[in-house]
């Protein structure tokens, strides 16, 4: 039964691995940056997503003590930068950014969910929201806190 | 049937008080066989709402309408922790003009399906800068309930009760809107198990096949998604009905169908689908393709 389950799991895998030239995710031009609305466009996107925030009391406690302002700057600075914008994120690395903080994966997901509440305010089409969610959501790994059990090999 | 109401209040009570915080249709919809999956094949995904350190859980219905034939399917399922799945589904599959042709008029073969499956690796949603795709194994334990038509399986050497073993690997290409499913499944199923396990009748070889099973979905919105499934099915049971004189009156043929689901909320999906179950035993129906609709209906918490 062992080696059926292994020729499974690898069928399976070269299956998927054939589907490889769809993920080529990362956007080298600047054109999800001009679909956000450039500059001005991500600041008036993360004003409204600081406020969805702090209103959501999935979200809220997070985001109440932090310094709102600084935290919005950031994100816009970070947003710019991966959708081919002329920026470059120089706040802190998202993992030391985390580090102390207590986030389950069901806030990770809230959070997500709120942004796109944000980014349908702003009329940013759907197929847009997901490239720019597929370079964001790799964040998760240095975002979430390891759950105590995570000492598996 | 009184079972599922039931269900459903229990589960909607618990939900009323759970926290769990999936994403939008990344639980899947309930599968045929009551995994979360597609409508006609298991994936990776584990069922309901709830993500790491949850529990959360789901009930559903759904109804298969084709040419010649009806199917009703009820089932739950439980998910624990975003990576255990527990899951049971009743099917009903009713017989109409083929039991009346084998002399059993109303003949409904019920098969019962406990599942349970598990996520090895990956995060079919957040790993969106791989290529590593969430994998999950499972098995079904499927048991077909005694009837008339018991003898007829015995003399063609299937059995009543069998298990399948599958492996799934679903991928969440984001960037595009686009998901993608391979299920490897190793059965000795006939129609799903419908018309029981095997088929030695004749010498017919008897050794579980691998059968490949493929789901694509493409994301309209948030909450409504598109797509279209393969899945081929094992077709032992034509040689064994050959030796019993039937010719190819017991052929089986793929399954394939196009669906849109749609969550109107959190805790609800609904999915619609043309579905195409090829000849489903074409001695009795005219060898008519058992082409019609699916109409399924999910409540997760």
């Amino acid at each position: 039964m062992n080696k059926l389950l292994i020729c499974l799991a690898l069928a399976a895998g070269s299956l998927l691995s054939s589907a490889a030239s769809l993920a080529q995710t990362a956007a080298p031009s600047d054109q999800l940056y001009k679909a956000f609305g450039e500059k001005p466009g991500l600041v008036a996107l993360m004003d409204d997503f600081m406020v969805r925030l702090l209103a959501d009391p999935r979200t809220g406690p997070h985001f109440q003590p932090s310094n709102q302002q600084r935290v919005k700057e950031q994100l816009v600075e970070q947003l710019c930068a991966l959708s081919g914008g002329p920026c470059v994120y120089k706040g802190a690395d998202m993992k030391s950014a985390h580090a102390n903080l207590d986030i389950k994966k069901s806030d990770f997901h809230a959070l997500v969910e709120v942004l796109q509440q944000s980014m349908d305010a702003k009329g940013i089409p759907f197929r847009k929201q997901n490239e720019m969610l597929a370079l964001l959501a790799p964040m998760n790994r240095d975002i979430i806190t390891p759950p105590e059990s995570a000492a598996k090999p | 049937m009184k079972t599922i109401p039931l269900l459903a209040i229990l589960f909607l009570s618990v939900g009323a008080q759970a926290d769990t915080g999936k994403l939008l249709l990344t639980g899947g919809v309930s599968s045929i066989e009551g995994a979360a999956g597609g409508g006609l094949t298991p994936w990776a995904v584990i069922g309901s709402n709830a993500t790491a350190g949850e529990t959360g859980g789901s009930v559903y219905l759904t109804h298969v309408g084709t040419r010649d034939y009806g199917l009703n399917i009820y089932g739950a399922a439980l998910g624990i922790h975003d990576r255990y799945e527990l899951s049971i589904a009743q099917q009903d599959f009713n017989t109409r003009d083929t039991g009346v042709a084998l002399g059993l008029p109303g003949l409904h073969l019920k098969q019962t399906i406990v599942g349970a499956k598990l996520r090895v690796l990956g995060d079919a949603v957040l790993d969106s800068d791989t290529l590593l795709p969430q994998v999950a194994v499972g098995v079904q334990y499927k048991k077909l309930g005694s009837t008339g038509l018991d003898g007829t399986l015995a003399a063609l050497g299937a059995k009543r009760s069998g298990v399948d073993v599958y492996v799934s690997a679903t991928k969440l290409f984001l960037g595009q809107s686009l998901l993608v499913n391979g299920t490897l499944r190793a059965t000795k199923a006939n129609q799903n198990g419908l018309l029981g396990y095997g088929a030695t009748l004749g010498g017919n070889e008897n050794r579980y096949t691998l059968q490949p099973e493929f789901s694509i979905a493409y994301l309209l919105s948030k909450n409504v998604a598109i797509g279209a499934e393969y899945r081929f099915m094992r077709n032992k049971l034509e040689g064994a009905g050959r030796a019993a004189g039937l010719g190819n009156g017991l052929r089986s043929e793929d399954w394939k169908d196009i669906f849109i689901a749609w969550a109107p909320s959190k805790n609800l999906s609904l999915t619609l689908a043309y579905v195409d179950l090829g000849v489903i035993v074409p001695a009795t129906t005219g060898s008519r393709k058992q082409t019609g609709y699916y109409l399924s209906a999910q409540v997760a918490f």
